[in-house]
C-alpha cells in the first residue's frame, strides 16, 4: 500500500473566516474515501486544496508525490474531478462535451474517440450521447461526469457531493458506478453529507467538523469509538427501571431513556434474549424489542450532538 | 502567483480556442450582429457606389472613396464599422468568463491539465478569429462589389492601404474585446458585464467628443491676453479626446484611406468622410502618421488584458 494524497496541518482562511483549519490527511493507493460532513464544514475547500485549484493559506498537501502548486498539470492530468452540481456545456452533445475535455486532457483523437464510446456504454448514455446536454437531467448530467472520469482513466478520481439532489434510484446507479470504479483499481475521494451512500461504498472516512476533521478511521471501528456499540436495541417496557437492571451487565455499552417507558440499548452483540430476561427478572412488563445494527448515520447525529454539546459548554 | 511553475501556461490554449471561436459560429446572438453589419455594409457600399459616379470624376484612389464615401442619410463604410465593430467585440465576450461560472463549467474544465493562462487567452484569440474572420469577408465584399460596379480593380496601393486598414480595425475590435473580457471577469453577472461595457461604449462613441473640450476647459484655461493657451488647450483637448479608441480609429482610417491626410491637426472623426486637399503621401508615409495611434491601441489593448487576466487569476473557482 501506497500513500497517494497526503496533507499535513492545511489551512484555508477567507478573509478572516477559517474554511480549512489543520486538516491532516493520508489516503492510501486502492481506497474508497469518504469526506463527511455537514454543508459548510470544509470538504469542498479541501478538495479544491489537494487539487490545487485554490491556494492553501498554510500546511502542504502532496498529491501522487507531487505538489499541485508547482506541478498542477502533472496533478490534474493523473487525478480526475467531478465537481459538486458539475456543469456541462448544454448547446453541445454529450459527445461533444467529452471531446472537449479529452482534447484540454490532452488524449490523442484516435484513442480519444475510442474511449468516449466506451466510457458513455458503460454509463449506459450511449443512446443520447448525440442529444444536447442541455436536455439532461441531473443523474444523467452525473452520470456524464462519471464518463468524464472514465475517458481520463485517472489514478484518482475526487468526486464532490456525486449523488447530492438524486432521486434514490439515480443514486443507487451512481453508486454503483463509482463502485465499479473503485474495484477497477482507481482511488476514489468523496464527500458528502449522506452517510447511508458512504457507508455503503467507502473503506474508511474522515468526519469533519468546522474545517476541522473530528474523527477519521475504518467505519466499523468509528462506530465503536462514538456508539460505544454496533447494535442498538430500543426496548418499551414498564414497571423497571432500565438503566438500574443493566448496569455493569456483559456487551451493554450504553443506556438512555428516550421517553417514559422507553429506552435505548447500545451493544457489541446481539443480546435481546439477555435483556429481556433481565427484565421479567426485575419484574418488568416488557411490551416491545426491536434491533439494529447502527449506522453512520447514528455516528453522524451522535458525533455532531456531542460537538454542538461542546460547542455550547 | 509568480511562482515557478511546471509546464506550459500555453497548453491547451489552441483547443479552447478553436471551440470557443466554434461556439460563436454556433450562436445565435452572433448570428445577429453579423447580419446587422453585413446589411449595414451593404448599404453604405451601395450608396457610396450611387454617389460616387454622381460627383467624382477624376480620383487617383477611387477604390478608397468606397470606404469612407458617406452618402445622406447614411454614414460611410468606415463610420458604420466604427460604430458597429465595438458591439460586435462586446456581443462576442460579454459573458466569456462569468459564462463559465454561471454554467459550473469553470472547475470541471480547469481541472483538466491546463493553466488559467490558457483559458483566458484562448477565450480572447477565438474571439479574434471570429473579429479577424468577419473583417476578411467584409473586406473582400467590398473589393468584389467594388470591382463589379465601379468596373476598376484596386490599385497595388489601394490593396496595401486596404489591408493596412483592416489592420488598425482588427486593432480596433481588439481593445473592445478587451474591454468585454475584462468585464467579463470582474462582474458574475452577465447582465450586469454587458451594461457596463455598453456603457464605456457609450460613453467613448457618442459622450468623450463633447466631454474632451469640457476637460481641456478645466485643465487649460484659456488666457485672452496669450494667444499661446489656446493653442495649448486645443493641444490637451486633443491629448484627452486619443483616450477614446473611437477617436484614435477615426484617425488611423483618415490617414490610411485618405492618403492626402498629412497631419491630425484639429480634425474629429465627425470629418473622417471629408477628402483632404493636397498631394497625397506614399503608403510609407501614411503608416509612419497612424503609427503612434496604432501602437498605443495595442497598448490600451495589452492593460486591459493583463488586468482582465490578474482579476481571473486571483479569483475563486468556485461560483
Ligand atoms: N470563496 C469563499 N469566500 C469566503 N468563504 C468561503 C468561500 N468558499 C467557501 N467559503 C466558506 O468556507 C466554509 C467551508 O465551505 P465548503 O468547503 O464549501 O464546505 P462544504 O463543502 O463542506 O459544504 C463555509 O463556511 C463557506 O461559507
Ligand atoms: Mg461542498
Amino acid at each position: 500500500m501506497s500513500v497517494v494524497i497526503e496533507t499535513k496541518g492545511l489551512v484555508k482562511r477567507y478573509r478572516g473566516h477559517v474554511a480549512v483549519n489543520g486538516v491532516d490527511l493520508t489516503i492510501e493507493r486502492g481506497e474508497v474515501f469518504g469526506l463527511l460532513g455537514p454543508n459548510g464544514s470544509g470538504k469542498t475547500t479541501t478538495i479544491l486544496l489537494l487539487l490545487g485549484l485554490t491556494e492553501p493559506s498554510g500546511g502542504t498537501v502532496s498529491v501522487l508525490g507531487l505538489n499541485p502548486l508547482r506541478d498542477p498539470l502533472s496533478v490534474k492530468q493523473r487525478v480526475a474531478f467531478l465537481p459538486d452540481q458539475v456543469g456541462f456545456y448544454d448547446q453541445l452533445t454529450a459527445r461533444e462535451n467529452l471531446v472537449y475535455t479529452a482534447r484540454l486532457a490532452g488524449i490523442e483523437s484516435g484513442m480519444a474517440h475510442r474511449r468516449i464510446d466506451e466510457s458513455l456504454a458503460r454509463v449506459r448514455l450511449e443512446a443520447v450521447a448525440d442529444r444536447r446536454v442541455g436536455t439532461f437531467s441531473r443523474g444523467m448530467r452525473q452520470r456524464l461526469g462519471i464518463a468524464e472520469i472514465i475517458l481520463k482513466q485517472p489514478e484518482i478520481a475526487i468526486l464532490d457531493e456525486p449523488t447530492s439532489g438524486l432521486d434514490p434510484q439515480s443514486t443507487h446507479e451512481l453508486l454503483t458506478l463509482i463502485g465499479d470504479l473503485a474495484r477497477g483499481g482507481m482511488t476514489i475521494v468523496l464527500s458528502s453529507h449522506l452517510l447511508d451512500m458512504v457507508q455503503s461504498i467507502c473503506n474508511r472516512v474522515a468526519l469533519f467538523n468546522r474545517g476541522k476533521i473530528g474523527l477519521c478511521g475504518p467505519v466499523e471501528t468509528l462506530m465503536g469509538d462514538v456508539m460505544g456499540g454496533t447494535h442498538t436495541v430500543e426496548v418499551d417496557a414498564a414497571g423497571i427501571d432500565l438503566k438500574e437492571i443493566l448496569a455493569g451487565k456483559p456487551h451493554v455499552m450504553r443506556v438512555r431513556q428516550d421517553r417514559q417507558n422507553n429506552w435505548r440499548v447500545d451493544t457489541d452483540a446481539d443480546v435481546r434474549p439477555e435483556i429481556a430476561r433481565h427484565i421479567i427478572a426485575a419484574g418488568g412488563e416488557l411490551r416491545r424489542m426491536s434491533i439494529r445494527q447502527t449506522s453512520l448515520d447514528d455516528v453522524y447525529v451522535r458525533y455532531f450532538e456531542e460537538a454542538a454539546n461542546v460547542q455550547a459548554a | 502567483m509568480f511562482r515557478q511553475r511546471e509546464g506550459s501556461p500555453f497548453r491547451g490554449l489552441a483547443v479552447v480556442a478553436l471551440k470557443e471561436a466554434a461556439d460563436h459560429m454556433t450562436s445565435m446572438r452572433v448570428h445577429l450582429v453579423m447580419l446587422l453589419i453585413l446589411l449595414t455594409a451593404l448599404g453604405s457600399v451601395y450608396a457610396a457606389i450611387g454617389q460616387i459616379k454622381e460627383t467624382v470624376g477624376e480620383d487617383a484612389f477611387l477604390f478608397l472613396r468606397l470606404f469612407t464615401t458617406a452618402r445622406e442619410p447614411l454614414p460611410s463604410f468606415v463610420a458604420f464599422l466604427g460604430f458597429l465593430l465595438p458591439l460586435v467585440a462586446i456581443a462576442l465576450g460579454f459573458d466569456s468568463i462569468n459564462g463559465e461560472y454561471n454554467r459550473r463549467t469553470l472547475p470541471r474544465v480547469l481541472s483538466q491539465p491546463i493553466y488559467r493562462d490558457a483559458l483566458l487567452t484562448g477565450k480572447f484569440v477565438g474571439g479574434l478569429i471570429i473579429i479577424g474572420m468577419c473583417l476578411l469577408v467584409l473586406w473582400l465584399l467590398m473589393t468584389g462589389l467594388g470591382i463589379l460596379l465601379l468596373g476598376l480593380p484596386p490599385s497595388g496601393e489601394e490593396v496595401l492601404r486596404g489591408i493596412a486598414y483592416l489592420f488598425a480595425a482588427f486593432a480596433y475590435a481588439g481593445v473592445w474585446l478587451a474591454v468585454a473580457l475584462l468585464f467579463s471577469t470582474l462582474f458574475r453577472t452577465p447582465a450586469t458585464s454587458a451594461l457596463a461595457t455598453l456603457t464605456v461604449w457609450l460613453l467613448m462613441t457618442v459622450f468623450w467628443s463633447m466631454l474632451a473640450p469640457l476637460l481641456a476647459g478645466v485643465l487649460a484655461p484659456i488666457d485672452p491676453l496669450d494667444p499661446m493657451t489656446a493653442v495649448h488647450q486645443v493641444e490637451v483637448q486633443q491629448a484627452i479626446a486619443r483616450i477614446s479608441p473611437n477617436v484614435l480609429y477615426g484617425e488611423m482610417t483618415l490617414g490610411l484611406l485618405h492618403p492626402e491626410t498629412r497631419t491630425f491637426g484639429l480634425l474629429f472623426p465627425s470629418q473622417v468622410s471629408q477628402a483632404l486637399m493636397g498631394a497625397p503621401l506614399p503608403v510609407s508615409q501614411s503608416l509612419m502618421l497612424i503609427w503612434p495611434q496604432l501602437s498605443s491601441m495595442i497598448a490600451a489593448f495589452l492593460v486591459l488584458f493583463t488586468i482582465a487576466y490578474v482579476s481571473f487569476q486571483r479569483q475563486e473557482i468556485r461560483p
